[in-house]
C-alpha cells in the first residue's frame, strides 16, 4: 500500500485515495499513425524492473491525475509531478540519479522516444 | 409548490459522538484558474478571500472551499445561490469559468463532540492529527468521497447525496458508545 | 496430573473465581488465567486430535505460537472455531468445545488413521485419492471432510460488531518486552509521535518469568517504572492485546486490537483492526521456542520448556508432578528450577550437548536436580498422557540406558527471533551458526518511500537471545524519531547464548523412531515425511512445504518450520541457509473475517445510491434491481402479480396510457468553455460543436481502441455550455475519462466539467397522454410546436423549477423533466397524483429495456460488451465522416474492425413466437479444431413483446443487415436450437410516428 504525494493538494495520500493510470508520457497516435506507431501507443506497455513512470490520479481528493517515478522493484519514491509535461522535468531527473546513479533516460532530450 | 429537503431530512444519532444530517445547504462549485476579478467573484458570492491551498474561509454561515487548483466550494444559505450565480457570473463575465449549483448533489453532516474526530478516524485514510486549523480534507470515508473541515468545535462533513444514507450508516456504526478510541 | 499450586501465579486474581465450561463440563479458573492455564489447573491436558491421524493432543505452548490446544469457542452467534487456548482471556461464562474429533474427544474414530499411518506418507492424498475419478467426489472428499476439517463454522450471524481505525505515527514498536519497551522509551523522547503494540494484555514479555532484574531494578519494579514513564507521554500510545499482523509497502501495518473478545456482550467492538502509517517500524518480537524432535514428542504433556515455566510463574499451574527437562541450551535449566521452586518433582535434565557448564546448569546441579549430559529421549511413553520417558544417548542410534516415570516433559530445541513482520515486506535473513537460527540481516532491510530501512529489529527477535545482549546493544541508539537513523548507529553485539544444532534425537534415529517424531503437531508432519519428501526429488523447501503440509496449519509452522528444513537440509545434503526458509506471509497470527470486514456489514456493507424518489418507490413495494451502486424499480408488482406480469403491464400501460419512470440515475455531465465545442468534437464520435442552442443529439463515445463505451443525449445549455447525458452506470467513468483527456493531453484547451448527476431528479413522462399530464401540472408550453423533439426548455410545471427535455427512449411521445434532487420526491407524487386521471403507473428498468428493444435501441452492456464498434450496431449515420479525429477513430481502421465479415446487428424474431435465450449463440455449419459447433453470431438483446406478443431479440450476425428473411438458429441450454428469422432490429412504430406528435 504505496503513499504518493499529491503535487497538486500537497496531501500524502494513501494508495486507497488514488487511481492507478498505466504508463506516463505516452504519445497519442491518432488517425493516420502506421500500425507500429499505432501498437506502440495502444498496447506496448513499459514493464521495467526498476525506474518507472506512472500515472495516478487522486481520485478521492482533488481529482487531478499526476505522474510518479518509482522503482519497481524497491518501491522507493523518487518523486511527483504535475501530469502536463511530456517527459520527466530536470529535478524529478536529478532525484533518481542521485539514487540511481546507472539509470540513464531513454528517451531524447525532445521527448521522442529513441529509434 | 414544495420546500427543498435534504436527504435523509434532518437524520439524527447520538452515541459517544452527537451526528446530525444539516441541510439543504447552498454549495456552488467554482471553477477556474488565474482569472483577474476572481477574489472579487468569491468575495461578493460568500464574503471571504480566495481560501489557499486545502484552506476553506468561514464568514459566518458562508464559506469558501480549496478543493483543486482550479476549483473552489462555495457554502451559503440555500435560498442564496440564485443571488450569488449572478454575482459570479457579472464578476467573471467574458472570462473562461465554470459555476453551477451543486446543493442539491450533496449531504452534510455535523459530527460534533468533545471525540468526533475519533469517528472520522474510524473512516478516513487521513492524518487528523496533522490537520491545520481551517484545512479542508478531501478523502474518503470507507468507500466513499467525503470533505470535511473543523468549524464550531466539531465536524462538517459532505459527501454525495445518493449514499447519504450509506454515510450516515457509517457514522452511526462509529460513533456507537463504548468505541472510543482513547 | 496438572494441577493448580496453592501459592503463586503472578497473572491470577485468587479473589475472582471464573466459571466457564469444556464440552459441557463446568470448571473453575480465575480473573487473569487464559483458557490453557485454566484447563490444565482442571487436569485437562487432552484438549484436542490433530489433523490427520486424530492422534491425542494436548497443550503444548502458552502463547499465539499454539499449534494444539484450538478450541470452539463460544456458541450461537458468538461461536469462534480455531481459538486458541494460549491467548484465549478467561471470563466468567466462558464456553468452550474441543474439535476435530467424532464421536468425542476420549473416543475418537479417526485414530484408525493412526494405525495406518504408515499407509497415509506425505503427498497421500496426491498419490491416492487419483483413481477412480468419480470416487473423489462421491466416496473419498465426502468421508475425509466428515472426519477431518478443524473447528465448526458457525451457522448464524456473527453477534458481534467490528471496526477499524486509521493511525499515524513517527515509530511504530510492536512487541511490548524489554526491548520494546527500552526502543518505546529512546523514540518518545524525541518528540515524534510512538506507537507501542502488544499482542498480551500484559507489557514485559518474558522478563518476569525469565529475569529478576534490569537496570539495577527489580523485573517487575522497572517494568512499571517505563511504563508510567510512557503513558504520562502525550506523544505515545500504548495498545496492548494488539497483534501486528502484517507489515506492507511504505510504512503500512495492519494491527489487530481484540477490545472485547475477553467481555463479549458489553457493548464494544469485538475486534478493531488497525491500519497505521508509520514513518518507522520497529519489531520487538521477541522469539518462539523450538520443539525437539524425538519420537512420542506429541503425546499430551510434553511442552516446550518456556510454556511450562510460564504456566507455573503466571497462573500457578503445573503440568505435571513429575517434568523431566530435555534440551540443548541453558534456558530449560529455567524450568527445572522453576518446577523445583515450586516444590514439584524434576526426575532429571536431559541435556544432549556433552557438557553443560553455564551458569544455570551449575545452579541447578547445586540445587540438586539430577543433570545428565549427552543424553536424549528415546522414546515418551503414553498414550493420551505421558507416563514416562526412555533415556538413550544422543549420539547413538537410540539404545535405552534408562527408564523414567514422569507425567511432564519440558522440552527446549532452541529459540528462533520472531522475524516474520521484517521479513512480510522483503527483509532478508542469515543463518546465525552460534544459535542456530534465522536472524534478520540489518544490511538487507525492507525499503521505505525513500529508500531508508522500513524495519529494525531488536531485541530477541534480532537473535539477541539474553538480556545482557539486549542491553548491550542499547537499543536507544539512533532511535529518535525523526530523520534517518545513522547507519553506525547500532553496536553490534553477539547474545552469549549458544544453541548447537540438534534436530534429530538421538542423532542415529532408526526409521522407527523418526517416523514417530513430530514436526508439524496440527497438520501431523513428521520427520520421516520430509526424508521421504526429499527421497523422492523435492528439494525446494516451498515445495517441500505443500507436498508434505509442513507449516500449513492455522499455526503457520511457527514451532515446526526451522526443525523441519533442517532436516530437510541435512536429507539433501545441504546447507540450512542453502535451503532458505518459505516465506513469511502476512498475517502473524489469524486475524477474524469480522475484523477484516470492519463497518462494511449490513445496511453498509458497501454503498448504496438512492435516488430522491427511493423512499416513494418502496412504498409503492418497488422490486429493485443494482445499477452500478444504484438501486433502481426493476418494477412495481401489484397484490398477486409475477414480476413477469408487472412488467407486461407496465409496457401496455405505458404504449397505451402514460408511464412514469425514475430515470435520475442518468449521468448529467456539464461541459463548458471556449474550446468545449471542440472537446466534444473529439469526445463523441458525431459533431456536438454544431448543435444549436436549445437542441438535443444523440452521441457514441468510443475508448481509443475504437470500442463503443458510452452513449447519451447531449443537450447545447448555451454558446458554450453543453450538458451530457451518460449512461446510469456510467457519469463517474466517462466525467473521468473527460478529466483524463483535458488534464493529460489537451492541457492547453479551455474546458471545464462538472458532474451534476446528482444535482437533478429527473422524471421520464411516457406515452400518449404525457402531453397532457405537463398540461395539467401547467406552468408551460409543452406544445409540438413550442417544444418539438429533440429540444430542450427551462420552465416551471405545477410550481416546479424544471428543465424539460423532449427525447425518447421508448418510441412514445416522451418528456423527460429534470428537477432539483431536494423536490424530486414531491414532483414525482405530484406526477403521480396528477396523472391519476391519465392512467398514470411507474415503470421500472425492465419495462424500459423491453420498450427500447422494441425499438432497436442499443442498449450499453447488452449490444456491447467492450468488443463492439458503432459501425456493428448499424450506428455509422452517428459517426462523423468529415472529422478528421475523434477518440477511436485510428482504432477502427484497423483492418480487422474495417473488415466487412463482422459479426452485425440485426433483429431476430423465432418462427414459433417463442423468446430465444439469453446468451445463444447463433449456429453455422461445422466445427472448430476444438471440435465444438461454428458460430455466425449471438444473441444480444431477447425478450417477450407484450406489444407485439411474441419474442423478439437483438442480435450480432456475420453479414447481419444483407441477410434479411433468412432463417437462422440459435442454441439453447438443452442442447437443441430454435429457428429465427433475420429481420430489422425495429419491431414497433418504424417511422416513428408516435413520439412525433
Amino acid at each position: 500500500m504505496l503513499t504518493l504525494e499529491c503535487p497538486y493538494c500537497g496531501v500524502m495520500a494513501d494508495e486507497t485515495e488514488l487511481s492507478p493510470g498505466y504508463e506516463a508520457h505516452l504519445k497519442r497516435f491518432g488517425p493516420g499513425a502506421s500500425p507500429e506507431e499505432f501498437e506502440a501507443y495502444m498496447f506496448a506497455r513499459k514493464n521495467p524492473k526498476g525506474v518507472h513512470f506512472e500515472r495516478w490520479r487522486h481520485t478521492y481528493g482533488c481529482g487531478k491525475w499526476f505522474l510518479a517515478a518509482r522503482c519497481t522493484a524497491t518501491l522507493e519514491v523518487f518523486g511527483t509531478y504535475p501530469a502536463q509535461v511530456s517527459a520527466p522535468p530536470a529535478d524529478i531527473i536529478a532525484k533518481i540519479q542521485a539514487r540511481r546513479p546507472n539509470w540513464q533516460p531513454d528517451w531524447q532530450p525532445d521527448g521522442k522516444a529513441p529509434e | 409548490m414544495s420546500d427543498p429537503v435534504s436527504a435523509l431530512g434532518g437524520a439524527r444519532f447520538t452515541g459517544f459522538a452527537d451526528i446530525r444530517e444539516i441541510g439543504p445547504v447552498g454549495m456552488i462549485t467554482l471553477r477556474g484558474k488565474g482569472l483577474k476579478a476572481f477574489d472579487k467573484a468569491i468575495k461578493t458570492a460568500v464574503g471571504t478571500k480566495v481560501p489557499a491551498q486545502r484552506r476553506i474561509e468561514v464568514a459566518g454561515d458562508k464559506a469558501c472551499g480549496w478543493m483543486s487548483p482550479d476549483e473552489y466550494l462555495l457554502v451559503m444559505p440555500y435560498a442564496e445561490v440564485p443571488k450569488a450565480l449572478a454575482a459570479i457570473a457579472l464578476a467573471l463575465a467574458g472570462q473562461h469559468h465554470l459555476a453551477v449549483d451543486v446543493s442539491d448533489a450533496r449531504a452534510v453532516f455535523r459530527v460534533e463532540g468533545e471525540k468526533a474526530a475519533d469517528v472520522l478516524r474510524k473512516l478516513a485514510p487521513a492524518d487528523l492529527d496533522l490537520m491545520a486549523p481551517g484545512e479542508l480534507r478531501r478523502t474518503r470515508a470507507a468507500q466513499v468521497a467525503v470533505a470535511f473541515w473543523q468549524q464550531d468545535g466539531g465536524f462538517t462533513v459532505v459527501c454525495f447525496r445518493s449514499v447519504a444514507g450509506y454515510v450516515m450508516g457509517l457514522l452511526r456504526h462509529s460513533a456507537m458508545q463504548g468505541s472510543e478510541l482513547a | 496430573m496438572s494441577t493448580r499450586l496453592a501459592k503463586g501465579g503472578r497473572l491470577i486474581d485468587r479473589t475472582a473465581a471464573v466459571e466457564f465450561t469444556f464440552n459441557g463440563k463446568r470448571l473453575r479458573g480465575y480473573q487473569g488465567d487464559t483458557l490453557a492455564s485454566a484447563l490444565l489447573a482442571n487436569d485437562q491436558m487432552l484438549v484436542g486430535r490433530s489433523f490427520k491421524y486424530h492422534r491425542p493432543r494436548g497443550i503444548v505452548a502458552s502463547g499465539p505460537e499454539e499449534p494444539n490446544a484450538l478450541v470452539n469457542l463460544g456458541s450461537g452467534a458468538r461461536l469462534e472455531p480455531n481459538q486458541r487456548t494460549t491467548v484465549t482471556e478467561l471470563f466468567d461464562g466462558l464456553e468452550s468445545t474441543s474439535q476435530n474429533h467424532w464421536p468425542s474427544l476420549e473416543f475418537d474414530v479417526g485414530v484408525l488413521n493412526n494405525y495406518a499411518a504408515r499407509f497415509l506418507p506425505s503427498g497421500f492424498y496426491y498419490k491416492t485419492f487419483i483413481h477412480p475419478r468419480p470416487f473423489w467426489k462421491h466416496v473419498f472428499e465426502p468421508i475425509i471432510r466428515r472426519s477431518a476439517g478443524l473447528g465448526k463454522a458457525p451457522t448464524t450471524g456473527d453477534a458481534d460488531r467490528y471496526e477499524q481505525a486509521y493511525a499515524f505515527c513517527d515509530v511504530l514498536i510492536v512487541g511490548g518486552g524489554v526491548a520494546g519497551l527500552m526502543a518505546a522509551r529512546a523514540a518518545a523522547k524525541g518528540g515524534g509521535r510512538v506507537i507501542l503494540l502488544e499482542q498480551s494484555p500484559q507489557l514485559g514479555g518474558r522478563s518476569p518469568v525469565d529475569e529478576t532484574e534490569v537496570e539495577g531494578k527489580p523485573v517487575e519494579a522497572w517494568l512499571d517504572a517505563v511504563e508510567a514513564g510512557l503513558r504520562a507521554m502525550d506523544n505515545v500510545t500504548i495498545r496492548t492485546r494488539t497483534t501486528g499482523a502484517g507489515v506492507y509497502d511504505h510504512g503500512y501495518v495492519l494491527a489487530d486490537e481484540r477490545v472485547a473478545d475477553h467481555t463479549p456482550g458489553d457493548g464494544r467492538p469485538k475486534h478493531r483492526l488497525w491500519r497505521i502509517r508509520a514513518g518507522r517500524i520497529i519489531t520487538a518480537t521477541g522469539a518462539i521456542e523450538r520443539p525437539l524432535s524425538f519420537a512420542g514428542n506429541d503425546i499430551p504433556g510434553v511442552m516446550l520448556a518456556g510454556a511450562v515455566r510460564d504456566f507455573v510463574a503466571g497462573y500457578a499451574v503445573s503440568p505435571g508432578d513429575r517434568t523431566v527437562v530435555v534440551t540443548n541450551n541453558d534456558s530449560a535449566y529455567l524450568t527445572a528450577l522453576a518446577l523445583k521452586a515450586a516444590g514439584l518433582d524434576v526426575p532429571a535434565v536431559l541435556d544432549a550437548r556433552d557438557d553443560a557448564t553455564g551458569a544455570l546448569p551449575e545452579t541447578a546441579r547445586a540445587a540438586g536436580i539430577r543433570v545428565l549430559t549427552g543424553r536424549a529421549i528415546a522414546k515418551v511413553k503414553g498414550g493420551k498422557r505421558v507416563t514416562g520417558v526412555a533415556i538413550c544417548a544422543q549420539a547413538g542410534e537410540g539404545a535405552v540406558l534408562e527408564e523414567i516415570d514422569c507425567d511432564a516433559v519440558a522440552m527446549s530445541g532452541g529459540w528462533s527471533p520472531v522475524v516474520h513482520l521484517y521479513s512480510h515486506c522483503g527483509g532478508k535473513l542469515l543463518w546465525d551458526e552460534a544459535i542456530s537460527a534465522f536472524v534478520p540481516d540489518p544490511s538487507r532491510p525492507p525499503l521505505n518511500h525513500d529508500g531508508s530501512a522500513m524495519v529494525e529489529v531488536v531485541g530477541a527477535a534480532a537473535g539477541h537471545l539474553d538480556l545482557g545482549s539486549i542491553l548491550a546493544a542499547d537499543v536507544s541508539a539512533g532511535v529518535e524519531t525523526k530523520g534517518r537513523r545513522k547507519e553506525d548507529a547500532r553496536k553490534t553485539v553477539s547474545t552469549s547464548v549458544t544453541i548447537p544444532p540438534i534436530w534429530v534425537m538421538p542423532q542415529g534415529a532408526p526409521i522407527a523412531m523418526r517416523s514417530k517424531m513430530w514436526l508439524d503437531y496440527q497438520n501431523d508432519v513428521k520427520v520421516s515425511d520430509v526424508q521421504l519428501a526429499a527421497r523422492e526429488g523435492y528439494q525446494s523447501v516451498e515445495h517441500t512445504k505443500r507436498y508434505t503440509t509442513l507449516g500449513m496449519a492455522t499455526d503457520q509452522g511457527k514451532l515446526s518450520n526451522i526443525n523441519g528444513l533442517a532436516v530437510l537440509a541435512d536429507a539433501l545434503g545441504q546447507e540450512i541457509p542453502q535451503v532458505g526458509t518459505t516465506t513469511f506471509r502476512p498475517p502473524y497470527t489469524p486475524v477474524t473475517i469480522g475484523a477484516l470486514a470492519g463497518e462494511s456489514r449490513g445496511e453498509i456493507f458497501q454503498p448504496l445510491r438512492r435516488t430522491p424518489m427511493h423512499e416513494s418507490h418502496e412504498k409503492s413495494g418497488a422490486y429493485f434491481e443494482p445499477v452500478g451502486l444504484w438501486r433502481r424499480p426493476y418494477c412495481f408488482p401489484r397484490a398477486g402479480e409475477t414480476h413477469e406480469q408487472a412488467v407486461h403491464r407496465e409496457v401496455l400501460n405505458t404504449r397505451s396510457n402514460l408511464g412514469l419512470l425514475d430515470a435520475s440515475t442518468l449521468g448529467k455531465i456539464i461541459v463548458k468553455g471556449p474550446d468545449a465545442g471542440k472537446f466534444l468534437d473529439m469526445l463523441y464520435t458525431g459533431v456536438m460543436s454544431t448543435l444549436p442552442v436549445g437542441k438535443c443529439r444523440y452521441g457514441l463515445m468510443c475508448n481509443e481502441q475504437g470500442f463503443l463505451s458510452d452513449d447519451g443525449v447531449v443537450a447545447r445549455i448555451d454558446e458554450d455550455t453543453w450538458l451530457c447525458h451518460t449512461t446510469s452506470g456510467g457519469a463517474d467513468r466517462i466525467h473521468a475519462w473527460m478529466e483524463d483527456w483535458l488534464q493529460c493531453e489537451w492541457w492547453d484547451w479551455q474546458v471545464y466539467t462538472a458532474n451534476v448527476t446528482e444535482q437533478y431528479a429527473q422524471v421520464a413522462v411516457v406515452g400518449p397522454n404525457a402531453r397532457k399530464l405537463l398540461q395539467v401540472l401547467g406552468g408551460m408550453d409543452v406544445s409540438r410546436e413550442s417544444l418539438p423533439f429533440m429540444q430542450w426548455a427551462d420552465g416551471t410545471l405545477g410550481g416546479f423549477p424544471v428543465r424539460v427535455y423532449r427525447i425518447s427512449f421508448s418510441g412514445e411521445l416522451s418528456y423527460e423533466i429534470a428537477i432539483p434532487a431536494s423536490r424530486g420526491a414531491a414532483f414525482w407524487a405530484a406526477c403521480m397524483e396528477a396523472g391519476k386521471a391519465l392512467g398514470a403507473m411507474p415503470y421500472g428498468t425492465e419495462a424500459l429495456h423491453v420498450m427500447r428493444a422494441e425499438k432497436g435501441f442499443i442498449m450499453i452492456g447488452d449490444e456491447t460488451d467492450g468488443t463492439v464498434i458503432p459501425q456493428d450496431l448499424g450506428l455509422d449515420w452517428a459517426i462523423s465522416k468529415k472529422k478528421t479525429d475523434y477518440l477511436g477513430k485510428r482504432g477502427q481502421e484497423r483492418s480487422y474492425l474495417a473488415s466487412t465479415d463482422r459479426w452485425k446487428l440485426a433483429g431476430f424474431e423465432t418462427l414459433d413466437g417463442s423468446v430465444i435465450p439469453d446468451g445463444s449463440y447463433i449456429v453455422a455449419d461445422g466445427t472448430n479444431g476444438n471440435g465444438q459447433r461454428n458460430t455466425q453470431g449471438r444473441v444480444t438483446s431477447t425478450y417477450y413483446s407484450p406489444t407485439l406478443r411474441r419474442g423478439i431479440a437483438m442480435g450480432l450476425l456475420r453479414h447481419g443487415p444483407t441477410r434479411m428473411g433468412e432463417v437462422v438458429e440459435f442454441n439453447t441450454v438443452s442442447g437443441g436450437t430454435v429457428k429465427a428469422r433475420v429481420r430489422d432490429a425495429v419491431f414497433f412504430d418504424k417511422d416513428g410516428e408516435k413520439q412525433n406528435v
